[in-house]
């Protein structure tokens, strides 16, 4: 959403100014719109929208700008939470503060990243695939199993109980007061979540625009003659396993807090499948494209399993078929349509518009193609 | 004479049975052009290769400005100062012609992440410094006007240009040209004799290998001929085109 902003800036500041205005009042005020309007439910909804958000940007880097396909990317959604429940609940009796849970999440899904990242440097395509796939099964696996000899995860049951989170003694879990102002639980959350998200965004701009990020896009568009610029490619996928991942481990710290239970169902194949459908369908490698997949579709099958049922009751009277069920389908359905009529994805790179202002009129025809 | 740039020595390099490179070497000097010539499938582009880290030779050695070169990894030949280009153009398709010369200061320049992120004072100097290098190179190489453009929609001459701006970047003693006038015409391959010639100008060492035999002989100092992965021949043009071996093996009777 940032990002928006960043573009208009190039063009008109003072429509930029406007616009940057317009969307922090609405990010501002929108949980009180949707809370009213919606219901509690939808909050929640929102505040899921915005971790998978920061998870769609962390698997960008990896996936959209160094082009390297990682189907596992949930693993470090899931150090980080498993981190987040282990330290701050009752299964071990520690209470860290979050201010040092978050960063060490970030850290160690980083350090991870790389651990993933070092035996995979020399695939590619479909079967760096596979390898990232086997990697998040053996991570969820593990926190289903280490319960024996010693209790570490709790297995399948999962840690519950897990201290809301905390900052400075305020915490999160009851309504605050701020200047007369009450702020329910799922707001307050839903304002940590926002300045998280923001706080990637300008992480994920930055490195776009730079160095590194050039280094990124050079590798996935051809990586020997990336080799031959002289970029050190080890280096440089790992860097963006250790980056994308670190994004995951601060999402999952959050997740572990806001919802108070971890359990390894959480971080199934399914969930990596998601956010990798949320960086492709809004448009790889580029951010506001990235934000609005994460937003798709993390709304969109909440949507259809609200509607499905109260449509079909005023269409039909009754209710055919079971809204869970049609859920999925229709959500299938939606991710075909839009493959089919939009490859690049919802909202591709904005170099198709630059082309289109300074380019040539063959250029233009080109880009019909 | 000028100094010796790079020493090959008795390079191999075997591809099953296949001898692609079979004790080659080779002396290049500063501030030459050397041609490297040869019939389809002689090893002209293995050991280029070899030089520039792509292959791991079986045998030999390479010596850098007197140093030995480990380039076993392409990286560090192009931080030691060997930049090439390829037969069949790779560049980064997607990204726009000055992004594809910025890149190429890739090993010139360090910010890392923290410098990208933060913008620091130096990171945005050497941001900027990048920015003007890239644009210099496009107008020195004759594409500039397409510097907006995305790599993959300009023409295959200015591809050709971009890909030697690019190597260029990297601030390279020895340029390797793998064969940039294949597909050219004339006039095309006229203007990149100009622009060779102004590379060397410039102190470049350029290393070049190419099937125009009229472009080699005309432009090239000193031309080694390989054949079967063996070096033939290694002298200047006039005597080279008179060698009967080469004759035999290269020139064959249609242009002798």
């Amino acid at each position: 959403m940032m990002a928006i902003t960043l573009d208009s800036l190039r063009t008109d500041k003072r429509s930029a100014l406007i616009a940057t205005a317009a969307i922090g009042i609405l990010l501002a005020v929108a949980p009180f719109v949707v809370g009213s309007a919606l219901g509690n439910s939808w909050l929640r909804i929102l505040d899921f929208a915005l971790l998978y958000i920061m998870l769609a940007l962390g698997l960008n880097i990896v996936v959209g700008f160094a082009g390297l396909l990682d189907m596992g990317y949930i693993a470090f959604y899931a150090v980080g939470a498993y981190l987040y429940a282990l330290l701050a609940s009752p299964h071990f009796g520690l209470h860290v503060p979050v201010w040092i849970i978050i960063p060490a999440g970030a850290v160690l899904a980083g350090v991870a990243g790389a651990l993933l990242g070092a035996p995979t440097l020399r695939l590619r395509g479909d079967y760096l695939a596979i390898v990232t796939l086997g990697f998040g099964e053996i991570v969820r696996i593990f926190m289903n199993n280490l319960n024996a000899p010693v209790n570490i995860t709790n297995g399948p049951q999962g840690i519950s109980s897990i201290d809301p989170i905390n900052m400075g003694g305020i915490t999160l879990a009851k309504p605050l007061t701020v200047m007369g102002v009450t702020i329910p639980s799922l707001h307050a959350y839903y304002y940590l979540f926002l300045a998280l998200t923001l706080l990637i965004v300008f992480v994920s701009i930055r490195l776009e625009d730079s160095r590194i990020g050039r280094a990124w896009v050079a590798i996935r568009e051809d990586e020997i003659a990336a080799k031959a610029c002289g970029i050190n490619t080890r280096n440089i996928k790992l860097l963006a396993f250790t980056m994308g991942a670190s994004f995951g481990g601060v999402a999952g710290g959050l997740f572990a807090g806001f919802q108070g239970f971890v359990s390894p169902e959480s971080f199934n194949l399914m969930e990596s499948v998601m956010v990798l459908c949320m960086v492709v369908l809004g448009g790889m490698g580029h951010i506001p494209g990235v934000i609005l997949g994460g937003v798709m579709l993390t709304v969109l099958p909440e949507f259809f399993r609200h509607s499905a049922g109260p449509i079909q009751q005023a269409l039909f009277g009754k209710i055919l078929l079971d809204p869970e069920a049609l859920r999925m389908l229709l959500f299938g359905l939606a991710l075909v349509v839009v493959m089919l009529y939009r490859p690049a994805g919802l909202w591709p790179s904005t170099i198709r518009r630059r082309e289109f202002r300074n380019g040539s009129a063959s250029d233009v025809l080109k880009e019909g193609e | 004479m000028k100094p010796v740039l790079l020493l090959a020595n008795a390079i191999a390099k075997h591809f099953g049975g296949v001898k692609a490179l079979n004790g080659v070497s080779l002396t290049i000097r500063e501030g030459e052009i050397y041609g490297l010539i040869g019939p389809n499938g002689a090893g002209k582009t293995t050991f280029f290769n070899v030089l520039t880290g792509l292959y791991h030779p079986d045998g030999g050695e390479l010596l850098f400005e007197g140093h030995k070169l480990r380039a076993s990894t392409p990286h560090v030949a192009t931080q030691r100062g060997i930049a090439r280009t390829f037969q069949n153009i790779r560049l980064f398709g997607n990204m726009t012609a000055l992004e594809n010369v910025m890149v190429g200061r890739h090993a010139r320049t360090r910010a890392g992440v923290f410098g990208g992120v933060l913008r620091t004072r130096r990171t945005r100097a050497e941001e900027a410094a990048i920015h003007r290098r890239a644009e210099e190179l496009l107008h020195y190489v004759g594409v500039a006007h397409r510097a907006d453009d995305l790599a993959k929609h300009l023409s295959y001459g200015d591809q050709r240009r971009l890909e030697i701006a690019r190597a260029l970047a990297t601030e390279p003693k020895l340029l390797a040209l793998d064969e940039p006038a294949a597909g050219m015409n004339g006039t095309e391959t006229e203007s990149l004799r100009t622009l060779i010639e102004g590379i060397r100008g410039d102190g470049i060492t350029v290393l070049l290998i190419e099937h125009d035999v009229k472009l080699v002989m005309g432009l090239c100092d000193r031309v080694a001929v390989l054949d079967y992965g063996v070096k033939i021949c290694e002298d200047v043009p006039a005597i080279v085109q008179k060698d009967p071996k080469v004759i035999e093996a290269y020139l064959g009777g249609s242009v002798a």
